[in-house]
């Protein structure tokens, strides 16, 4: 199934994906869209990978954990941005979050080899910038940034 | 070395995607937890795992992997299967565990080199 994709009309390079929390039968879709997304427009293949690794992380943890999300893709000369804004129970302290092995994946989210507490780190280690706030019981905000040393001037 | 060759020399079971034995592997990759794969793996690797879930094939697609050999005789879910014919996805199945299959193939494309 094709995620929903809701592209903008004042810029060919924006581009908007939902995700819905606990629905792990399309998980990894949105990325699969975003990394061929990128390979059409010619970024090179390492800015391409990473952007694929950070986005599955990103996706993986709404389906885990939110009700749903959104993931903004914007590509320009010098950078993929990647937004992804969720609504669950948020991140009561981020920085226990992002270290490595910290997980709060119940049982079955074990089970499928998620929840090994790799994600958010693996999401700041692949990512040039990467910023994150949350809100209990609201949700989580990322901003992943990655730069493309090649700049592409006409994508 | 494609698929095809690993498949016929270490007698595996070609369970999704039979027309894609001419994929080519260019290394390979062994892990559970699919952080990990999807982290390290690189494009051409086959992936060699114990889950059977359909989230691997999510995991192989967006990662380009050469194909995806399930250990211990293990089948893939429903779903899975479903998908992997879908997506193109090779699924093989060995009867090895996973460290002598893992073994196997990285002294067949070593000497493939």
């Amino acid at each position: 199934m094709n995620p929903a994709v809701n592209k903008s009309e004042d810029t060919l390079n924006k581009y908007s994906f939902n995700i819905e929390g606990g629905n792990f039968n399309d998980a990894g879709t949105v990325s699969t869209r975003i990394k061929s997304i990128l390979k059409q427009k010619g970024l090179p293949n390492d800015v391409v990978r990473k952007s694929a690794i950070v986005c599955y992380e990103a996706e993986i943890n709404i389906v885990s954990y939110a009700r749903k999300g959104t993931v903004n893709l914007t590509i320009t000369a010098e950078t993929v941005e990647i937004e992804v804004i969720d609504e669950g129970p948020g991140i009561p302290d981020i920085e226990q979050a992002m270290e490595q092995g910290y997980s709060t994946a119940n049982q079955q989210i074990r089970e499928m080899g998620f929840g090994a507490g790799m994600g958010l780190h693996n999401i700041n280690s692949y990512s040039d910038k990467f910023d994150i706030t949350s809100e209990v019981n609201k949700g989580t905000f990322l901003k992943m940034i990655i730069n493309n040393p090649q700049s592409t001037k006409d994508l | 070395m494609d698929i095809g060759t690993i498949a016929k020399e270490l007698n595996l079971k070609v369970i999704s995607a039979s027309d894609k034995m001419k994929n080519i592997v260019t290394g390979g990759y062994t892990g559970d937890l699919l952080s990990d794969v999807m982290a390290n793996s690189h494009e051409g690797d086959i992936w060699i795992t114990r889950q059977v879930h359909q989230n691997i094939v999510a995991i192989a697609t967006l990662k380009e992997h050469a194909g995806i050999i399930l250990v211990n005789s293990c089948e893939p879910a429903k779903n899975t299967l479903e998908k992997a014919i879908a997506e193109k996805v090779p699924i093989l199945v060995s009867d090895l565990p996973v460290f002598e299959l893992t073994g196997k193939i990285y002294n067949l494309l070593a000497a493939a080199k």
